[in-house]
């Protein structure tokens, strides 16, 4: 039996139990851990989602029954004093004495507390383990109830930032006071730090920077830090986080040798001046440096365990620092050199203060390699970025291409594809899988699935940064198989939303259950649930009353969920045209309901702060005088946009309010994969903004141009022209077609941009298809559309029409009351939804 | 906030004190949520039909603190029956409360019994 003693229970000495007992087969093994917190390893990484309600067991590394289970004797509360090596011996502080015949310290680090005077004042903490986290928790709670609100945290670092979070959603006021003159100056450059303070202060958290602190002011207890400049800011409560102390205090005593600045020095096996004893994690000192990282330790825990069972692996002469994480919701990311600058080298800098996002890439002058970046506010480039550097892949031929893509209105990225990369790119670098072994388990037909293969090699299980690429490398692997990889629309269907739609519209099952019955499994979801019952609208134009149980919320309520669990309200008013009579009639309602008011961007009037009980006596009121339900909370048609027209403008070529009217009210209540709006302009100005919508008309010399799949919102497109010059009896026969066959086609969600981006062969298919019926379909599609425009039901009349679907609109099942957590606040002469904290 | 997460703990049908009746079997909606009021907690109510089986948690999701968890859709993930959030969509197991989506979120969950036609919570007190 070999004897393996691990010291230190955190991360680095979990995953060296996990590897050695995969590795090692334990039957000639006995590992014995002895960690010197009273728990098991736990995830010291996602620490400060202790504070958001995580508990100490869903922090845990591993279940109380794996270290038994593997048969590793785990030792916690109990610390080891001396170790005598001539014996191979340690000794711990139960008067205890195990022998060893490889000793691994894995004794990570502690906090570095600079030497201020007043450090030791009641109300300084540090953040490294839950214990520290406790007592913060137990302090904050007691100078709240006292009327303290600021409380400081040293250090702009990472694990600064993460505790300033921390601070905040303990109910207080952070400041981050920082050295520096930068935050996070080890991976960030000015500029990005520039960035994420402005992001970050408008969070209303302090920063202050370049300020050394010269004491802790208060009493018994913090209540300021006093600054060299002679600047007070006053708190009563400090966390520190400058940084960290490797724990070599074992190997020092032992006779070992430790680096200047402290950690035990280790070779590339990670051995310490001892064979037989190894050191990882923060507390070694590998190439004259400290890894603070734990993508580093989990690579060193690999190469101790292949030392120890003889294997060949050692670490690589230089450590990669890459990091991508969100710091209080910003983005971050920087990797390889994110700082060179010499003659050979070209910095790239995109910088925009609008949205907040400023990425830095550094290309050799040739343009021929990238050397490292920086990203911050979008560091959705990443995976691909740190992808090109980690294996000096050849670079497009702008390189600025890699940060602000390609703008010569070429499709595609300027990444390539996943399936460039040589098979020893590491794509997941907390559990350090390659590309090849991702591969591999597809090719070799081991894994068939994402999940099977995230079980099989643990890639994307660490900090998930690398889910993206890992799914996109399975998915073009599958395809190189000739397997057709589908869409499917969840756990529960294994079929696309087009092959389902088919399914029901052959075998006219008319409810969510009989569909999974026959094709399905489980209890459905979220995901299947809501494209099931927009298949049956589709199909048979049931309306929402009539899949309640499969809806969620807006659809079940007929109503749009806002902040506070209340709704909104938004009555049809076709092309924004709207009688004085009806305008009174909705100011009156927003009056008798205490309504907050808004115009929205699509020409009508929302109402806002309806509880659910209130919901079927605004409609009664609408209705009674004349007014229909708007969809404003389908998946469906919302509103046809209109300029005013030819009826008062001086350059209108036609009545586009008229014809915005009657599209709207054409396609009123229709649902489809992903909401729908259109838009009407009488001349090449445009004031309807028709272009920026899934159909827009404009007026012509002769007729209409009719433009599709056009998008506002987040990724704006224009829509691109179908047909031009048509008269009002073809633009209505070409789009009842368009809306049918996108209706049939489109994935869930999916907005018409998107999927006529995704549809084989393009515009010019579509126009075949449309135009020139090249399926011969466009009769059956004109037909499903004219049954839906013809069973037209508005759903709220529904609602006040059937008393027994009025029992859905009250919040409680055994009391009449309202909602009373829904609080609102005074707003701009309104209200509004209490702040969310 | 503090003072809403701190009203739910989980309980256990072994350690109940309190059985509340909350209704009549017909009272609550199938396989989608219902919220009753016991005390000062409302409570979200879900009969899962075809598996003959009923799950209550606290209405108030733990992201942003609102009362919306009854009018989210239920489901299952991995045949773990769970409730979807209407609100930003976080999924919530209906046997441990955990989160599914790897949130730093948690629910608390009650003991449901149905004697003959009544549904009965369970609580400590």
């Amino acid at each position: 039996m070999i004897r393996v003693i691990v010291v230190g229970n955190g991360m680095v000495g979990y995953k060296f139990c996990e590897k050695f007992v995969a590795k090692s087969g334990q039957e000639k093994y006995q590992v014995t851990v002895f960690g010197e917190e009273p728990r098991r390893a736990y995830d010291r990484v996602h620490l400060s989602e202790y504070f958001g309600g995580k508990t100490a067991e869903n922090l845990s590394l591993s279940t109380s029954e794996w270290y038994a289970e593997n048969n590793i004797i785990l030792n916690t509360s109990e610390l080891i004093t001396d170790i005598n090596r001539d014996q191979k011996t340690i000794h711990t502080h139960l008067g205890k004495t195990h022998t060893y015949d490889y000793l691994v310290l894995a004794t990570g680090s502690s906090a570095f507390v600079p030497p201020i005077e007043g450090v030791e004042k009641e109300g300084v903490f540090v953040y490294r383990t839950i214990e520290d986290l406790d007592a913060i928790m137990a302090y904050a709670k007691k100078i709240k109830q006292k009327g303290a609100t600021e409380a400081a945290v040293l250090g702009g670092g990472l694990l600064g930032l993460e505790a300033a979070k921390a601070v905040r959603d303990l109910g207080l006021n952070p400041h981050v006071v920082e050295f520096a003159p930068r935050l996070m100056p080890r991976q960030l450059d000015q500029g990005a730090s520039d960035m994420l303070q402005s992001k970050i202060e408008e969070l209303n958290i302090g920063i202050h920077l370049n300020k050394a602190t010269q004491y802790i002011d208060g009493k018994e207890s913090i209540t300021g830090m006093m600054f060299a400049n002679d600047e007070l800011l006053k708190v009563d409560m400090l966390v520190i986080s400058a940084g960290i102390k490797p724990r070599d205090e074992l190997a020092r005593v032992s006779g070992l040798e430790v680096g200047v600045r402290g950690g035990i020095v280790v070779n590339n096996k990670m051995q310490t001046t001892d064979p037989s004893i190894f050191a990882i994690g923060e507390a070694a000192l590998y190439n004259h440096n400290i890894y603070g990282l734990v993508a580093p330790g989990y690579e060193m825990a690999d190469v101790a365990t292949e030392q120890i069972l003889n294997g060949e692996k050692t670490m690589r002469e230089t450590i990669d620092m890459s990091t991508q994480l969100k710091l209080i919701g910003v983005e971050v990311a920087s990797f390889g050199d994110p700082f060179v600058e010499n003659e050979n080298v070209t910095a790239i800098i995109y910088e925009n203060k609008l949205s907040g996002v400023y990425k830095r890439i550094n290309v050799t002058k040739d343009s021929k390699t990238l050397l490292g970046g920086i990203l911050v506010g979008d560091s959705s480039d990443y995976n691909s970025l740190f992808q090109i550097y980690n294996n000096a892949m050849a670079l497009p031929e702008n390189p600025e291409d890699l940060i602000l893509g390609s703008r010569d209105g070429s499709e595609g990225s300027s990444m390539g594809s996943v399936m460039d990369l040589p098979d020893t790119a590491v794509i997941c670098s907390c559990e350090n899988v390659t590309k090849g072994a991702i591969c591999c388990k597809i090719l070799d037909e081991s894994c068939s699935s994402l999940s099977d293969v995230v079980k099989a090699t643990k890639a994307t299980s660490g900090c998930g940064g690398c889910k993206p690429m890992v799914s996109d490398l399975v998915k073009a692997t599958q395809k190189s198989l000739g397997k057709e990889v589908k869409e499917v629309i969840c756990e529960h269907f294994s079929y696309t939303r087009q092959e389902l739609f088919d399914l029901v519209k052959i075998n006219r099952y008319e409810n969510f259950y009989d569909v999974l019955d026959h094709h399905g499994k489980g209890d459905g979801c979220e995901v299947c649930k809501p494209v099931v019952a927009s298949i049956f609208s589709s199909i048979y134009n049931d309306t929402a009353n009539k899949h309640v149980t499969t809806q969620d919320t807006n659809d079940r309520f007929l109503a749009n969920i806002q902040r506070n669990g209340t709704y909104s309200v938004v009555p049809r008013v076709a092309g924004g045209e709207i009688t004085a009579e009806k305008l009174i009639i909705i100011g009156e309602v927003a009056k008798q309901f205490d309504l907050y008011t808004k115009i929205t961007g699509a020409q009508r009037v929302d109402l806002f702060g309806a509880h659910l009980s209130d919901l079927p006596k605004i409609w009664k009121v609408l209705i009674d005088n004349g007014f229909e339900s708007g969809h404003a909370y389908g998946k469906s048609l919302r509103a046809v946009k209109s300029c005013v027209g030819n009826a008062w403008c001086r350059y209108g070529m036609d009545d586009s309010a008229g014809f915005a009217i009657e599209l709207e009210n054409r396609y009123k209540g229709i649902r489809s994969p992903h909401k729908l709006k259109g838009g009407v302009s009488a001349c090449i100005r445009e004031c309807a903004e028709a272009r920026g919508k899934d159909f827009g008309l404009i007026a012509v010399e002769g007729g209409w141009n009719l433009y599709i799949a056009g998008n506002g919102g987040a990724n704006p497109k224009h829509a691109v022209l179908l047909a031009e010059k048509i008269d009002k009896e073809t633009v209505i026969k070409y789009m009842d077609r368009f809306l049918m066959y996108y209706i049939r086609t489109a994935g869930p969600l999916i907005r018409t941009s998107t999927w006529l981006e995704k549809l084989d062969g393009g515009l010019d298919y579509l126009k075949q298809v449309i135009i020139e019926d090249s399926l011969g379909i466009c009769e059956t599609l004109e037909a499903e559309m004219q049954t839906l425009v013809n069973t037209f039901e508005c759903e709220w009349k529904q609602v006040l029409e059937k008393p027994r679907l009025l029992k859905r609109f009250n919040h409680f099942i055994n009391s009449e009351e309202k909602d009373d957590n829904a609080v609102f606040v005074p707003l701009r002469d309104q209200k509004m939804p209490k702040a969310w904290l | 906030m503090e003072e809403i997460l701190n009203q739910y703990e989980t309980v256990h049908a072994s350690d109940a004190t309190i059985w509340f009746k909350a209704g009549k079997v017909e009272d609550f909606p199938t396989n989608r949520g219902g919220c009753i009021k016991y005390k000062n907690k409302q409570i979200a109510i879900f009969n899962f039909t075809r598996r003959n089986e009923w799950y209550a948690c606290q209405n108030a999701c733990p992201h942003k603190m609102e009362m919306v968890l009854s009018r989210g859709m239920t489901g299952s993930a991995d045949d773990i029956p769970k409730i979807a959030c209407p609100m930003h969509k976080k999924t919530f197991s209906l046997v441990d409360g955990s989160n599914l989506n790897g949130d730093d979120f948690k629910i608390a969950t009650y003991p449901v019994k149905i004697v003959e036609d009544e549904v009965f919570v369970g609580f400590l007190d």
